[in-house]
């Protein structure tokens, strides 16, 4: 990159820096006018100094230069009175204010964009550097440091890029103008006007050159803090674990003490330079007043002159004051710049073109894979591999075993090209590993660590990202949608920045041997199902949850099993039992009192069942069929109940979490509302007091509470409200609720649900586990598995995949490299968080799927060796040995060694 | 079938004979209630205990597996049988299999929750110490007699 901000700044700007210089200067003569115009209005319009009425305009609009006569109205006359020329000059000022006003909105515009542009090709350019650095930099530099620098540091260069050329020029051209209008007046008056500049031109780059080392510090320190913050972030179940906090939140006041005190330094020298900048600034006054005075008093200069050099040093301040305020800001971006730059180009960094090389050739490798020599010395000077020499056939299935640090892992990450060797080199199937672009080596090779990481988003999101390298075809765009897509291309363009379709399709079906999406996804089950994932998925995709009208397929699918279900239980009386479905004409003793009345799922907030009793619909509701009375009576009930069980325990108790309907903090309140109401006329109570009544019968599950409350007569009027509210449900609040219906799929509940179309049974033994099995069995039945795994495919991972474990992650990650059908896998101790039993089937199904294709993979135990083509032994960063398991593990003593420690 | 039965049945163990009424009525409140299918056993010999059952309703077979593993029914239990209660006073594993040999209604008290009572309400572990001490003397006593009469058939038999 450029060493400093303007080189910067000129390569790739340079139009439009030379665009606003021009557009500045043009601007002068207009905002000349608008402070003459004034001037005009006044002495000749108004006061008729220097005129005589009537005036011919066309005279006065002509003008000589070099003896010729150029007349601005051309042969015409334009003959005025006094009061009309008041109005005409009145009109042209307010068009000069139009015109002056017009060119900076253009100006500033201009600027803004040019600037965020520059700003947008920066951050493009250091974020693509980042994916360019070696892996080892990041072991040094962190994420809380790498982001502030794309992000926060880099944002005031965007404002300064604008106005790095321009306004310098601008605000320098207005400075000469005046000066020199000031030498023609009188030389010695100007002189005296700029007499200090040069001091101030000495001494404030003296001290501002004090600042900016108090910048650079300042910036450095700001960076450690947010690298803190973000290790906090991520150690803070560590933090937590052992009691640390106070010695974190120590260690984070101390740097910002740090900070506060250069802060501090900072304030005071800045403060300190505008102290004497405005000083230096009001000398000039004080050398007119008395060394002119004194000469105006001895008859040495006219006291005009004086007032003149008073008034022209007035207009000097403004263009030499913003002129000191860019020299402060192009100090401060030039530090920042450089701070930032030098940051972005560690050793070791692979060119652009290694990243965005798209080969000819996609074929397949073949042949061989050979290393020569293949040494890679860490940061501390230790060779961590050491001379490796190796040919491996691209068609055997190869183990790498060696105890920890042997330089097993390293030499994965080197022959995946992940590190570069320090010497050495590799070559693949003919060609030389270091001149292929990420292209070939990461589409055709795969490497898979310890603990992979799996990106935020849907598991399809990460089973199949590892087939998006470059849109494949194109996103169908509207015509609104082709323009912003039009201006989109452009806006990159022009900052540097990739132009590609976010929207386009970008997954390459082909490398995953699929035709298109739908035959992709069985394609990515199936990998999920060989690493054992299978299961996981499915039972994801039973959680999962559909939109009907994307896939009204599946929704149908979904139905037929919700069939297949109930005519299960119907040939069962034993399955029966087990879950109570919905039926319109029928109160379900399973489900909450607040669920039978709506008899759907609420969408939304509208009916959230904590607030049902504040809705006015549903108790317009209650009322309509005459049930607020037995509600707040029902209400009544609970709240005692809910007092004589839980008073006595302490307000902590989990039991209140797990049971009560009543919080902790509300028992106090709902006991003195129990003893200040009347049984008998709970009607009378103020509003508050019913509303926390009526919320209280919504919660009741008969089958689970048994409580007693929902006695026949109460159900039998639930259903009544049930149909009220079905029937008189206004059309606003049509969305807000989801109702159950046999025939439709319901799309606010999970497939499960769907499927059910009931509520699982309180109080049968085993109930949960049977419906599951049962449910299992109708999908296996009507062939849906795969259907439902494929909703499964949906689950949202969470951040870094903190939903699923880590084992889940491993796996997810194995099935993302199976996916798209390397020629190379390479594994490095990719089992470890597993089980023993996952282990072996993950390890049986690679094995056979690779057999006749390349694997090399670092095992974490020598014994787990025993099932592969050849076994490598590694030590001390050396290749020891190489040859057959059965072979190695008689023959070799550190082999022996090693199968002995496990 | 509601708490207040559910604490009558409750109150007619002698475990709970002595507990408070509202004591008992949070213990049937956050207990489950737990149906079985005639077949379907509450738990099995040699499991670790972790619940407590007391037959609200039907009947179920008491069913010891002997070393040479031959079954053999010990016991019938019925309406008011409170089984598998020694498992939420100490940590052994179940000494029979119970399986329900008709519909089966039972309240299931689970040990965590028991024990979370238990540590609340102190008078409740009180009441709980006397009925075992009082178990304590009914089997001391019968200890003894035992060894009376293995005496006198010893001397009768000499």
């Amino acid at each position: 990159m450029e060493k400093t901000i303007f080189g910067y700044v000129w390569r790739f700007s340079r139009r439009q820096q030379i665009t606003m210089t021009l557009m500045s200067a043009a601007s002068l003569p207009f905002l000349y006018l608008f402070y003459e115009v004034p001037k005009t209005i006044i002495n000749q319009a108004i006061q008729g100094l220097d005129v005589t009425y009537p005036l011919n305009l066309a005279e006065k609009l002509t003008f000589s230069v070099l003896g010729i006569k150029i007349p601005l109205l051309g042969p015409f006359d334009l003959v005025v009175g006094q009061t009309p020329y008041l109005f005409l000059l009145c009109g042209l000022f307010l068009l000069l204010v139009g015109v002056n006003q017009g060119f900076k909105y253009v100006i500033n515009v201009y600027k803004g964009l040019t600037g965020e542009r520059m700003l947008r090709r920066l951050r493009f350019e250091l974020y693509s550097r980042v994916l360019r650095f070696p892996l080892p930099t990041f072991r040094k530099m962190s994420q809380g440091e790498i982001i502030p620098m794309i992000t926060a540091e880099v944002e005031p260069l965007g404002g300064f890029i604008g106005d790095a050329f321009s306004l310098p020029a601008f605000q320098g051209g207005y400075l000469a103008t005046i000066l020199a209008f000031l030498f023609l007046q009188d030389w010695r008056m100007a002189s005296a006007a700029v007499a200090l500049y040069p001091l101030q031109l000495w001494l404030i780059p003296k001290l501002q050159r004090k600042v900016n080392l108090l910048g650079k510090e300042r910036v450095a320190r700001v960076r450690r803090l947010s690298d803190k913050i973000g290790e906090t972030v991520q150690g803070v179940q560590e933090t937590h674990a052992h009691d640390t906090s106070n010695f974190v939140l120590t260690d984070f006041s101390n740097q910002l003490f740090w900070i506060y005190g250069v802060r501090e330094r900072i304030y005071r020298q800045k403060f300190v330079i505008k102290f004497l900048n405005n000083s230096i600034q009001q000398l000039g006054p004080f050398c007119f007043y008395s060394i002119g005075g004194y000469f105006v008093i001895t008859g040495d200069l006219a006291i005009g002159t004086l007032v003149a050099a008073i008034a022209a040093h007035k207009d000097l301040a403004s263009p030499w004051k913003d002129l000191l305020a860019y020299y402060q800001m192009q100090a401060d971006a030039t530090i920042k710049y450089d701070q930032v730059v030098s940051q972005f180009g560690p050793a070791g960094m692979r060119g652009p073109e290694y990243q965005l090389t798209e080969p000819d050739d996609q074929d397949a490798l073949s042949g061989e894979l050979t290393a020569s020599n293949l040494t890679l010395i860490d940061d501390q000077e230790v060779p961590v591999v050491d001379g490796v020499s190796l040919r491996l056939s691209l068609d055997k299935r190869y183990a790498i075993v060696g105890a920890g640090g042997s330089g097993k892992d390293e030499l994965t990450l080197l022959l995946a090209r992940l590190l570069d060797p320090s010497n050495g080199n590799i070559n693949l199937g003919g060609r030389d590993a270091a001149s292929l672009p990420e292209a070939v080596t990461g589409r055709r090779i795969v490497h898979v660590g310890a603990a992979a990481f799996v990106f935020a988003g849907s598991i399809a999101d990460n089973l199949f990202l590892g087939l998006k390298h470059r849109p494949l075809r194109p996103a169908e765009h509207d015509e609104a949608g082709a323009k912003h897509r039009a201006v989109y291309v452009d806006e990159a363009r022009r900052s540097g920045n990739m132009d590609y379709d976010p929207d386009a399709d970008w997954i390459d079906y082909a490398a995953a041997g699929a035709d298109d999406a739908a035959a992709l996804r069985p394609a990515g089950l199936k990998a999920l199902s060989q690493i054992g994932m299978g299961d996981e998925i499915y039972q994801f995709g039973l959680r999962g949850t559909i939109d009907p009208q994307a896939r009204p397929d599946l929704a149908a699918a979904i139905l037929r099993a919700r069939v297949g279900l109930r005519q299960h239980m119907a040939a069962d009386p034993d399955l029966l039992v087990l879950v109570e479905g919905f039926d319109a004409a029928a109160y379900n003793l399973n489900a909450s009192v607040g669920e039978n009345l709506m008899f759907g799922n609420p969408v939304g907030n509208a009916f959230d069942v904590e607030h049902l009793a504040e809705h006015p619909y549903v108790l317009d509701v209650l009322a309509q069929v005459g049930l607020t009375e037995q509600f707040l009576s029902v209400g009544f009930q609970v709240a005692s109940t809910m007092v004589e069980l839980f008073a006595d325990l302490p307000p902590d108790h989990e039991l209140f979490q797990q049971f009560s309907f009543i919080s902790a903090e509300e028992l106090p309140d709902i006991q003195a509302l129990l003893q200040r109401s009347d049984r008998a006329n709970l009607a009378a109570l103020p509003d508050e007091d019913r509303a926390q009544l009526m919320s209280l019968p919504f919660k009741v599950i008969p089958a689970r509470h048994r409580l007693g409350v929902v006695d026949d007569d109460l159900q039998s009027k639930l259903l009544e409200a049930r149909r009220y509210f079905a029937a008189n449900l206004p059309d606003e609040l049509r969305s807000a609720v989801e109702f159950f219906d046999v025939e439709q799929y319901n799309a606010s509940a999970n497939i499960q649900d769907n499927i059910l179309f009931g509520k699982v049974a309180y109080g049968q033994a085993q109930a949960v586990d049977r419906v599951g099995a049962l449910i299992s069995a109708v999908i296996a039945e009507l062939d849906l598995h795969e259907v439902v795994a494929e909703v499964g495919l949906s689950f949202e991972v969470g951040i870094a995949g903190s939903r699923l474990s880590t084992a889940q992650r491993q796996k997810l990650a194995l099935a993302r490299a199976l996916v798209k059908r390397p020629d190379i896998l390479i594994l490095s101790e990719t089992t470890t968080s597993l089980d023993s039993a996952s282990q072996a089937t993950i390890m049986e199904a690679l094995l056979a799927e690779f057999e006749g294709r390349c694997l090399i993979w670092s095992v974490q135990r020598a014994s787990m060796a025993a099932g592969f083509d050849e076994v490598l032994v590694m030590r001390q960063g050396r290749l020891m040995e190489r040859g057959a398991y059965a072979d190695l593990s008689e023959r070799n003593d550190h082999v022996r060694e090693l199968l002995a420690s496990e | 079938m509601s708490l207040n039965e559910e604490v009558e049945l409750l109150r007619s163990i002698p475990l709970f004979a002595n507990i408070e009424p509202s004591k008992l009525k949070l213990l049937a409140f956050t207990s489950e209630r737990l149906a079985f299918q005639e077949g379907q056993s509450l738990f099995h010999q040699g499991d670790m205990g972790d619940a407590a059952y007391l037959v609200v309703d039907g009947t179920a077979d008491v069913v010891i597996e002997g070393p040479d593993g031959a079954k053999l029914t010990v016991a019938q239990i019925g309406r008011n049988a409170f089984v598998g209660e020694i498992a939420i006073l100490c940590d052994v594993p179940r000494t029979a299999t119970i399986t329900a040999t008709s519909k089966l209604d039972t309240l299931r008290i689970s040990k965590d929750l028991f024990f979370r009572l238990v540590n609340e309400f102190p008078t409740m572990a009180v009441e709980i110490m006397r009925e075992l001490a009082r178990r304590q003397e009914q089997s001391n006593l019968q200890l003894t007699e035992a060894n009376r009469r293995l005496r006198e058939l010893e001397t009768a038999g000499a």
